[in-house]
């Protein structure tokens, strides 16, 4: 797919969580068509502590408005920086970066969508790729406690939605796997984004119970086009790229000790 | 419209601006970003004889104004590269420089003999100043002698434009290149990485896999600067400028202070189409200044 390097300009900023925003984008030029788990390499204006872009999630697009959205969380000097965007501002932005889910050969009909925390930012948009395919997915969020589950409302639009709380404030208490929609349903894949060990939980629990299972990894990244080789993972095809080899990954193809 | 031609030994380019190992890849990574045609010439990922896995993840930190890496090298070794990369780098339209390292005379040798049948690759950059591999590199680019050695073996066997890329981990970086001219070098480039370290104070942990790593970007200018300006004074053979170029000013910095051309590195993470603009930054700058050639501002540094 052709990557793009774009001025885009903000259309809105918008807090929806303590620490979580909503950034919303106009793409002047035509947004290109982007998968579900693509993302995109933000350049950081007005910060002297932040000298690379960042990486963040596509979590929604429109295609007739040619807007496209980000779900971030503050998580340092440069997500900091991009929440203070007023609508009109410009931001440099390269997309669509990396493979995205793989939504087509894996021919699922009955997937499961797992987030932990702001890892739901980009299952928002293959949830939405699967409910216009006739295909009504279930997602299953998991947060430390009730403010960590994001836009809770806008996913039940697309499908039905569970959740856990490790402090019992939403849903059922504990993590992901614990919840009993993996004990009472039978999904045929799933797709995972969020912290390295929640995603290693569903790993597990999906080669347990042989569910074809894809992860989108976060690691630190430079260039974000694999060219500088810094956001390697150990798979079994040697050290791959998160940035163009992934992030998405089947978890077969990973070296995890699951 | 100045002429900005730029020649390194047999090398004839386009224009001074090359891309650096390692931060560009083979070239098509960025081809959907800017015409790579326009480059003077792409340098491409550091080449071993043998292919090599790297180091482990975290690789990266970011630093203030810059990076630290610790790739280590990774690359599919010089056999792959001949039958796999060169035949598709090679349709690209543009210059094509390899970056060869070793961990031993005999690596060098064996890959510089291998590039050396390729023709449409018109030369190498030596890389004796990787900070990151455990034996070799940067082992050998900071002694004189083992400058010595390595470069009057590479030599030998590789008969087009040798370039020799520096470290600047030394006390004296004149005597390397000094050293590397008298072992026959066409060119030297600099600098590669300065080693650094970075630390999470929370976790009490380093930031790299490999504790220590090279540091770029701009941080590293000054220093970079300073180091091509005193080895243009010390040396006849053309030097070639590296470390923290962004902007046509930066580059244009390097070439008062001594350096026939440049490489841009860290700058295109940040912006993958930085060099078309540095090209353009340069011609504008000619111009402006009246020079009809850029081979004018080389060593125009007045004091």
């Amino acid at each position: 797919m052709k990557k793009y390097q774009f001025d885009l300009i903000v259309d809105s900023c918008r807090n929806v969580s303590v620490d979580t925003f909503l950034l919303k984008l106009t793409c002047p030029e035509g947004l290109p068509e982007v998968n579900p788990g693509q993302f995109a390499e933000f350049m950081v204006e007005g910060s002297a502590k932040t000298f690379l872009r960042r990486p963040i999630s596509i979590h929604d697009t429109d295609m007739v408005r040619n807007t496209v959205s980000f779900l971030i969380r503050k998580v340092g000097a440069g997500t900091e920086q991009l929440s203070k965007l007023k609508p009109g501002d410009s931001v440099n932005v390269l997309l669509p970066l990396g493979n995205g889910f793989d939504c087509t050969s894996l021919r699922s009909r009955y997937p499961l969508l797992a987030g932990g925390g702001v890892g739901v930012a980009p299952l928002y948009l293959l949830g939405k790729y699967f409910a216009s395919h006739g295909i009504s997915p279930t997602f299953l969020f998991g947060g430390r406690t009730v403010s960590n589950l994001l836009r809770l409302e806008d996913f039940e639009k697309l499908g039905k939605v569970y959740a856990t709380t490790d402090d019992g404030s939403f849903g059922e208490r504990g993590v992901v796997t614990d919840h009993h929609v993996l004990q009472n349903e039978n999904f045929d894949v799933i797709y995972a984004c969020g912290p390295t060990p929640m995603l290693k939980a569903v790993a597990g629990y999906a080669l347990r119970n042989g569910v074809a299972c894809q992860v989108s990894l976060e690691h630190m990244m430079a260039c974000g086009i694999g060219a500088c080789l810094c956001c390697v993972e150990k798979t079994r095809k040697g050290n791959l790229c998160v940035c163009k080899d992934g992030p998405v990954f089947s978890i077969e193809e990973l070296l995890w000790q699951i | 419209m100045a002429d900005l031609k730029t020649t390194i030994g047999g090398l004839v380019m386009s224009n001074p601006v090359m891309t650096a190992s390692g931060t560009f890849g083979y070239g098509v990574e960025y081809a959907d970003f800017m015409d790579i045609s326009r480059l003077g010439a792409v340098i491409v990922k550091g080449t071993t004889n043998k292919a090599r896995e790297g180091n482990p993840y975290p690789r990266m930190a970011e630093t203030p104004s810059g990076m630290l890496n610790a790739v280590g090298l990774q690359n599919k070794g010089v056999d792959y590269f001949v039958e796999h990369i060169y035949p598709m780098v090679h349709t690209l339209g543009c210059q094509t420089i390899v970056n060869v390292s070793g961990s031993s005379i005999d690596d060098y040798m064996e890959t510089a003999s291998a590039l050396n049948r390729l023709e449409g690759i018109p030369a190498i950059e030596l890389n004796i100043s990787c900070p990151n591999v455990k034996e070799g590199g940067m082992a050998f680019g900071v002694k004189a002698e083992s400058v010595f050695a390595v470069v009057s073996a590479v030599r030998k066997v590789y008969l087009k434009t040798l370039i020799v890329k520096l470290s600047p981990n030394v006390t004296d970086i004149t005597e390397m290149a000094r050293a590397a001219e008298s072992a026959g070098a066409d060119a030297v480039s600099l600098i590669n990485t300065l080693l650094g370290m970075a630390i999470d104070a929370e976790s009490r942990k380093p930031l790299l896999s490999t504790v220590t790593g090279g540091l770029s970007g701009p941080a590293v200018k000054p220093v970079a600067l300073r180091m091509v300006w005193q080895t243009y004074k010390a040396v006849r053979i053309p030097v070639i400028g590296i470390g923290g170029i962004c902007s046509a000013s930066d580059a244009i910095e390097f070439m008062l202070a001594g350096a026939s051309a440049i490489e841009i590195g860290t700058a295109n993470f940040i912006d993958p189409s930085v060099s078309v603009k540095v090209i353009d930054g340069i011609s504008a700058y000619l111009d402006r200044h009246g020079y009809s050639s850029v081979k004018q501002i080389i060593g125009a540094l007045e004091c």
